[in-house]
Order: structure tokens, then C-alpha cells, then sequence
């Protein structure tokens, strides 16, 4: 990803909710329809920073009978050719234990993490387990925050920023927020390393017009409501294809 | 009961669990309610509004009858004669004043009973402000009549589908529309739970019952407290109201009951769900469980931290009755003293009944949290063969 923004061209992050279907398929598909990274939901039964899209995921891929074990042991042997992140809450890391879990990440081949419920300001037992086993965590900044917070938030954002693009949960939107590039903008005056803007970025020429500031997206719940709607690891490689043919 | 720690932490409970775009809001709103707790105008505008508007002090009713029964002396505290019909004004009043002087036109706000739910929109309307109540969908059916109530008074209530479709679910939806709308939009929680500082903010604002409650005991018991003194506990704010007044001595005790189908403290290990560390029903690997109770006010798998920490040190117990139990614990107090209590309150009564031996010849206060005007509907069904 790094070489990728080096060279002057944008990252691009798919998120698939882990356990949803044929999900390890479709990561794979994912991963050679050209994205940079990929970010798989450990889903959790109270998601309060998702919005309606991965709220059915994670309650399919629960009925199913996912766990957060579950989900690492499958990416173990998947072999996808892209750094992961998984993407959770903090209750099923704090359940898992903040060590054992870093542990099982290292295990699992994922190299990042972000804990959508873990602020700065909570930040210390998980952040210090990671760091201990070079796990990267993925930190946010948000459009609510001041100059003083976001910079605290760079500094201990490791692997990207994830800049979030406007005030509400993981969904579409019509059309871009006006805040996603100014957040990403913000966030790039204060910081060399990668800053990816996600939450509303649902179509190719809104990740386009975001990644004229940001250095990429990320991209959730647009993914996985293909994934939901067609069931077919192909056809969300195909959406994944038209979002890197739209941002190079 | 103190102040929590500058991470917002009672013991080992409590913090600040929340996605990053609230967190700002949330620091801001611990500053603006330290700075206004200490301002005597607004405490003596809350005052103010507590008396001519709610009806405060709630009175203190010794059960002459009841006692006569159960071989106890029982008192109870009586929030059921409050404004709206339940302890949940008192909070709602302050955080709506909070509101209002933060500049804040909009009140997001997640009930279960309802009763949190009607005291916000009732502070909405006598406020002139926006109120935006989520409330479970199993809730809005079993709490019909305060759904009612909430749209009389100008609210827009939203079912949460999700989950259980009861308060935990209205408070992810609550949370999800709070990250939405944090710049014009105040979340008023309605007990001592959520994060940081929540928990801390609606016990100050609950403590006004219990220090009523202590003074009203001296008097009716001969400059005596209580031996006992008991409360319902859902999320834990009438609980943390009444036991504010008598935390401090050790010699009287204090009784939590929580419904047997949602009994955080008795039954969940420490967890972390709506932006705090707290006990919580919840399965091996961390999913969070939902409770069942025929008490829509308790019907909730987490409690707040400060309960996590005072059942840790001891100085509090806590219990569990029967959904069963409660059924006759509401007929009871109905027929031997005409009081229809809110199922919720009538947990810590079925409590007493089945703890009355060991409570002979005791004094008992009871948080009388609501009244059960709202229960009726839902109870005519339950009692259909008996009455
Ligand atoms: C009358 C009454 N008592 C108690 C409760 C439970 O809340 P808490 O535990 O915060 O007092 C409710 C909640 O709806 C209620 O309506």
C-alpha cells in the first residue's frame, strides 16, 4: 500500500464482514480485483458504528455461527496476497483477552487492527498488546475533532489514518459529505503517513472525488451489500474492479 | 459515592467505550456539567423546576398493612408521585436544563418502559425543544400507552428492529443517531450507565431522592435509618439514587434486585457494551445476550458500572427475582395498601416478601420508583384468569 501512495497512485481498502456466506471467496476476489489491503469484520452482536448494511451482515454471519475464533482460523489458511485488518469491537477483544488476541492476529497472518469503540483515550491496554507483537492499530479521526485531538490521534495511528468521512455510522450516501475531504484534508497537513478516507464513500466517483485530498478509501458497506444482494465473490470483485479503475 | 477517576472509572468499571466521533462531545459534556453542578443558578433553576414543576419532595409513606403482613416495617419512597410517574424526571430535568444552557435544541433520548422516554419529552415540550425517542419494538407494543404519551407530548418515536428489540436496542439506535447528529443533537441518557460521564452525572442527579429519603427515614424512624434499604435495578438509577442517601453507613444495608432474566451483576462477567466496562450477560466469545423480563424498565443485560464496582466492594447486594414473583408482588401492593406499583419497582417488594423472615421485625425502605399505570394494559392480560 505504501509503494502504492509512494508512487503517486491511491489505496484502495475493501471492508467484508467475516462469515458472511462465501466470505473467504470473496476476500480473495477482493484481493485480485486490485485492492491494496483488506479489512474483515469480526462481527459483533451490538455494532453501534455500523449502519443498517452491516448491521444484516453481522447478524447473518452470527446466526451462522461466527466468532472472532472462527474467523482467524479461516484466515489462516487463506492465502490472499494483501496485508489484512480485522475491524471489531472492543468487547470481543477484551472477551478474547487484549494479548491472546494480538497473539491470534500474528497467528492469522492479519497485520492491523481497528477497534471501531476504542478512543484515544481507552486506547492503552490494546495498543500496548499490539504494539508488542507489530500489530499495527488503525486509529480514527473524526470530523468532530480539534487540531489538538487529531494530532494526538496521528501519532498514534499506525499502518494509515483512517479519516471518517462524515458524522454518522458505516452506509451510503447519496452523495459525498462535504466533510470527507475536509477531514482528509486536515489530516494530511499534520501527518507523512497514509490517510484513507472511509464511512460514505459508496461509489466509484465519490472515491474519486475523496482521493483528489485523501491518499485512498475505504469502502464497507457498499462491498458488502453486493455481497449480501448477489452472493457471488465474483460479482463483488467486479465492484471492486470499477472502484480501482475509477480512483487510478 | 464519590466521583469517579479522570477516566471516568469506578474501580475497575466504567471508561469511555466509543467510536471516536463522539468522543469530543463527550469531554465537552463532562466540562459543562462539572461547571453547572457548581453554579448555584442553575442548581437553584433545577431545584425550582423539581418542586413547582415535579412535585418534589416525594413523599415518604410508611405501609401499615403491608407491615402488618410481612412482619416487617416497611417504607416507601415515593417516586410513583413524581411528574410523569417515575424517578426518571429527576435526571431528565437536570440533563434537559444541561442542555439547554449548552445551546443544544434537540433531545435524543432511548427508553424502555417508556417512563425515561415520557419525562424527556415532557422536558421537551416545557422546553420548546426537538425530542427524538428510539424505543425497542417489543416495547413499543407491551408499553403502548406511553407510547402514546410520547406522541401527545410532541415526541417522534422510532422502534429499534434490531436485536431483542427492547432497551438495548434502542440504545444502539440511540447511540447511532447520537454519532449522526452530535453537533445540534444532546443524547439524554436515562439511568447510570453508558460512558463516561454519564453513569456519575445521573446519579448526582438522582442523589436529590436519596437524600430525601434519609431525612424522611430520621424523622418516621425516631432519628433511626433504616436496616434495609432496597431498589429495582435496570440500568441502576433509582438504585444509585436512594443508596447515595446510605452508602455511608455501613450499618444499613443495601439490597439490588435485578429480574432473574437479566441479571448483569448476578449472572454476566465484566464487559464492554454501550461505552462502558460493566457486568454484562454475554456468551464465551463476547456476544452480548439478551435479557428477557416481563419488565420492559429492567429488561436489560448490562448495568451501570458504579453497581459493578459497589457489588465488587461488597457494600451493596445484589439479588434476583422471578418474573412470577413480581406478578404478586404488583397484586399485593395493590390490594393491601392501593398502590399500583410499576412492575420494575415491584421487583424490590417481591424481594421483601421472599426475604420476609430473615427482614423480621426490620425497618425497610423501598424505592417506589413509578407507578404502574402503564403496566395495566399489559398486566390485564397476565391476571385475565384471576380478576
Ligand atoms: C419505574 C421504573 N423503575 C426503574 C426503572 C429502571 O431504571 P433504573 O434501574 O435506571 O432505575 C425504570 C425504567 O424504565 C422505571 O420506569
Amino acid at each position: 500500500m505504501r509503494s502504492r501512495i509512494d508512487s503517486g497512485e491511491k489505496a484502495l481498502v475493501p471492508y467484508m464482514t467475516g462469515g458472511l456466506g462465501d466470505w473467504v471467496t470473496t476476500v480473495g476476489a477482493i484481493a485480485s480485483a486490485g485492492a491494496d489491503a483488506i479489512e474483515v469484520g469480526i462481527p459483533f452482536s451490538d455494532p453501534v458504528m455500523d449502519g443498517p448494511v452491516i448491521q444484516e451482515a453481522s447478524r447473518r454471519a452470527l446466526e451462522a455461527g461466527t466468532t472472532p475464533g472462527s474467523v482467524l482460523d479461516e484466515l489462516s489458511t487463506a492465502d490472499v496476497g494483501v496485508p489484512l485488518a480485522v475491524m471489531t469491537y472492543a468487547n470481543l477483544v477484551y472477551r478474547f483477552g487484549w494479548d491472546r488476541f494480538a497473539d491470534a492476529l500474528v497467528v492469522s497472518g492479519v497485520s492491523g487492527a481497528i477497534v471501531a469503540d476504542i478512543p484515544l483515550e481507552e486506547s492503552e491496554p490494546w495498543c500496548a498488546a499490539a504494539d508488542a507483537r507489530g500489530v499495527e492499530t488503525i486509529m480514527l479521526g473524526a470530523p468532530t475533532g480539534s487540531d489538538a485531538r487529531l494530532r494526538r490521534v496521528v501519532v498514534r495511528a499506525r499502518g494509515f489514518v483512517y479519516a471518517v468521512g462524515l458524522l454518522g455510522v458505516t452506509g451510503e450516501r447519496e452523495s459525498l459529505a462535504e466533510t470527507s475531504s475536509e477531514i482528509a484534508r486536515r489530516l494530511k497537513a499534520m501527518t507523512d503517513k497514509p490517510v484513507l478516507v472511509g464511512v460514505g464513500i459508496g461509489s466509484p466517483d465519490q472515491a474519486a472525488e475523496v482521493c483528489e485530498v485523501a491518499d485512498g478509501v475505504v469502502i464497507g458497506s457498499a462491498v458488502v451489500r453486493r455481497a449480501l444482494e448477489t452472493n457471488s465473490p465474483e460479482a463483488v470483485g467486479e465492484l471492486v474492479g470499477e472502484f480501482r479503475q475509477a480512483m487510478s | 459515592m464519590g466521583e469517579p477517576d479522570a477516566g471516568g472509572r469506578f474501580g475497575d468499571f466504567g471508561g469511555r467505550y466509543v467510536p471516536e466521533t463522539l468522543m469530543p462531545a463527550l469531554i465537552e459534556l463532562e466540562e459543562e456539567f462539572r461547571a453547572a453542578w457548581g453554579d448555584p443558578e442553575f442548581r437553584s433553576e433545577l431545584d425550582h423546576l423539581l418542586t413547582e414543576y415535579a412535585g418534589r419532595p416525594s413523599p415518604l409513606t410508611e405501609c401499615h398493612r403491608l407491615s402488618a403482613e410481612l412482619g416487617c416495617r416497611i417504607l416507601l419512597k415515593r417516586e410513583d408521585l413524581n411528574h410523569t410517574g417515575s424517578h426518571k424526571i429527576n435526571n431528565v430535568l437536570g440533563q434537559a436544563l444541561l442542555a439547554r444552557r449548552m445551546g443544544k435544541t434537540r433531545l435524543v433520548a432511548e427508553t424502555g418502559a417508556g417512563q425515561h422516554g415520557v419525562a424527556a419529552a415532557t422536558a421537551a415540550a416545557l422546553m420548546g425543544m426537538e425530542c427524538v425517542i428510539y424505543m425497542g419494538e417489543v416495547d413499543m407494543g407491551r408499553q403502548e400507552l406511553n407510547v402514546f404519551r410520547m406522541r401527545l407530548l410532541g415526541a417522534e418515536v422510532t422502534a429499534a428492529h434490531s436485536g431483542s428489540r427492547t432497551l438495548k436496542d434502542a440504545v444502539n439506535e440511540a447511540m447511532r443517531h447520537w454519532v449522526s447528529t452530535v453537533e445540534d443533537s444532546y443524547y439524554l441518557l436515562g439511568s447510570v450507565m453508558g460512558p463516561h460521564p454519564y453513569p456519575w452525572m445521573v446519579r448526582e442527579l438522582q442523589r436529590v431522592l436519596g437524600s430525601e429519603a434519609r431525612e424522611q427515614s430520621l424523622l418516621a424512624l425516631d432519628q433511626q435509618l433504616p436496616d434495609v434499604v432496597v431498589a429495582c435495578v435496570g440500568g441502576g438509577s433509582n438504585a444509585a439514587g436512594i443508596f447515595s442517601g446510605f452508602v455511608d453507613n455501613p450499618e444499613v444495608s443495601l439490597v439490588g434486585v435485578e429480574p432473574a432474566g437479566g441479571a448483569a451483576v448476578g449472572h454476566g462477567v465484566p464487559g464492554i457494551v454501550h461505552g462502558m466496562n460493566s457486568f454484562l450477560l454475554q456468551d464465551d466469545v463476547g456476544q452480548v445476550l439478551e435479557a428477557e423480563s416481563i419488565s420492559a424498565g429492567l429488561d436489560y443485560p448490562g448495568v451501570g458500572p458504579e453497581h459493578s464496582f459497589l457489588s465488587q466492594s461488597g457494600r451493596v447486594t445484589y439479588e434476583s427475582v422471578t418474573d412470577a414473583q413480581v406478578i404478586e408482588a404488583f397484586v399485593l401492593l395493590s390490594r393491601t395498601e392501593g398502590i399500583i406499583p410499576a412492575l420494575e419497582s415491584a421487583h424490590g417488594l417481591a424481594w421483601i416478601v421472599a426475604n420476609s423472615e430473615r427482614l423480621h421485625g426490620k425497618s425497610v425502605l423501598l424505592n417506589l420508583s413509578g407507578r404502574g399505570d402503564k403496566d395495566v394494559a399489559q398486566m390485564m392480560d397476565v391476571l385475565a384468569d384471576r380478576l
